[in-house]
């Protein structure tokens, strides 16, 4: 099961156990929805091509006491009504849970106009919202049940790319993979594998983070072993001044993410992550740039 | 119960000084205003979240003047309140914001966002099985420039939210006039009233209809 599969497979069981949850469709995952619309027609509103009134209606329901989910491509929920989400959520404390499908290029045959790779950098620009990326489905679902009627703007990043196997996740905190004392890699959601497979054999700490906002200080503070470097599957190098917020001793911080310019290749998602240098050879090539040698375990 | 007059709104508008930017429209609403709180809205001061009463949402944020009169009036603002209009430590300022004042349902300020906002609280109110309330929403012609209304106003009929009226305060400040604003909501599956926005029974009478459709009241007034 894909993530946006067990998404759509929770949210659908949320709104038949939760009369608070109110569901807002775009015209995009309706089919995926339409079992439970038809039970629940009221909670289950298809409004239309129209993302803007989306965040909108939503923001409605959540002034009624609901707890709305909105769902469609991240660029048509989080850049087209960004606005509608600082000034019809944020700016009333409202909650709700905005839940994207198509990660930065995972749908890299349609073009620049369905990718958004930075939209964790602007939804984290945002106050006080709560983002975040799982690796995997089972994953996405212990995050979705943990944050969903939690009182905040939660974005929820589903991604094609995923990892192998579920981690021990748990909102709000980073999961320690592996500990190492020659430096530190803070991996992010569906590139943990990568990661993981770049720095076989190396001494390095190796952090998983699948909440990017809040970010969990005090667990990288406490395992942190010399300079950090910080993977990430999209955009605008989020975590980099996380990382240098709560680090009280010098070290340096280094950054793996897509960059910042226009993505108008076709072709799949593999070939995307290979150009980048997001794949598991790119990212150890940036391992070894960043950490100077190899960093081998002492007396290797 | 205690029922303010129009004069009692008048009176507290004199009393809402510093900037007055945005004073037109201020006073373009105030008609409106004045009549939704007298006689339209459902509304108990004392209880500000009172599931059954009727929403209000001021989508047209600028120029709360009016507002925060007709709120005083009714005892939801402290009287004193309306001298501290935009002061660092007031509850009163250029745009309307919820957390700080009772019987303020939505924060708004930028343009385009009340309506898509009320349809949403429409829907919500019939998720919430509760019939009698009504939600009113108050644009403003000039606002309506902004595409997203236009998504609210194609949807709303769409969901035959009966429990819904668009105001439309109309006092020609638009830079794009529509050539036809009953008609463009009329085709969408609206059903509008025109009224004069000064005229206060006009507005009673518009304003108390509740139909199948959505409704809207365009309130004309002349700046």
């Amino acid at each position: 099961m894909t993530m946006r599969e067990r998404f759509a497979a929770v949210v659908s069981e949320l709104v038949e156990s939760d009369p608070r949850v109110a569901v807002v469709l775009a015209d995009i995952g309706v089919d995926r929805f339409a079992p439970v619309a038809a039970r629940h027609p009221e909670r289950v509103v298809n409004l239309g091509i129209m993302e803007q009134a989306a965040i909108g209606v939503a923001a409605g329901f959540a002034l009624e006491g609901f707890v709305p989910v909105v769902h469609s491509i991240a660029p048509f929920l989080v850049e087209r009504p960004f606005e509608q989400l600082k000034d019809d959520f944020c700016y009333q404390r409202l909650g709700g849970l905005f839940v994207s499908v198509g990660a930065s290029y995972d749908y890299a045959s349609e073009g620049m106009t369905h990718q958004a790779p930075a939209d964790v950098a602007l939804m984290s620009a945002l106050p006080d919202t709560e983002i975040l990326v799982p690796g995997t489905a089972g994953e996405l679902e212990t995050l979705l049940r943990a944050s969903y009627d939690d009182g905040a703007v939660t974005y929820l990043r589903t991604s094609v790319r995923a990892n192998a196997e579920d981690r021990d996740v748990e909102l709000g905190r980073l999961t320690v993979v592996r500990r190492g004392a020659a430096g530190t890699v803070v991996a992010v959601g569906p590139l943990l594998d990568a990661t993981l497979a770049a720095a076989d054999g190396l001494d390095l700490t190796v952090l998983y983070a699948t909440t990017v906002s809040p970010f969990d200080g005090a667990t990288l503070a406490r395992e942190a072993a010399g300079d950090v470097l910080v993977v990430e599957p999209y955009a605008g190098e989020v975590l980099v001044p996380a990382v240098a917020g709560v680090l009280d001793r010098p070290a340096r911080i280094g950054s793996i993410g897509v960059p910042r310019r226009p993505l108008s290749r076709y072709g799949t998602p593999e070939e995307h992550e290979r150009a980048l240098g997001l794949d598991a050879a790119g990212i150890g090539e940036r391992l070894r740039r960043f950490f100077g040698a190899w960093p081998r375990p002492r007396g290797a | 119960m205690f029922n303010p007059s129009h004069d009692d709104v008048l009176r507290l508008l004199a009393r809402v000084t510093g900037d007055a930017k945005h004073a037109p429209s201020a006073h373009s609403t105030l008609d409106v205003l004045s009549v939704l709180y007298g006689k339209v809205l459902r509304h108990d001061p004392r209880r500000p979240a009172w599931a059954e009463r009727d929403r209000f949402l001021l989508s047209k944020g600028h120029g709360p003047a009016a507002f925060y009169a007709a709120l005083a009036a009714h005892g939801y603002v402290p009287e004193e309140e309306l001298a501290r209009f935009g002061a660092w430590d007031g509850i009163l300022g250029n745009h309307p914001d919820r957390l700080r004042v009772d019987g303020v349902e939505v924060s708004t300020g930028s343009l385009g966002h009340g309506l898509p906002m009320a349809v949403g609280v429409a829907l919500a109110l019939r998720a919430r099985r509760l019939a009698e309330p009504r939600v009113f929403v108050l644009v403003g012609d000039g606002e309506l420039n902004e595409g997203s209304n236009w998504e609210a106003i194609a949807a709303a009929p769409q969901h035959a939210l009966g429990n819904l009226t668009c105001i439309v305060v109309d006092n020609l400040s638009s830079t794009i006039r529509f050539p036809d604003l009953a008609g463009s909501l009329a085709s969408f599956g609206w059903s509008v009233a025109v009224a004069d926005g000064r005229d206060h029974e006009a507005l009673a009478a518009a304003l108390g209809r509740r139909e199948q459709a959505p409704t809207a009241v365009i309130a004309e007034v002349v700046r």
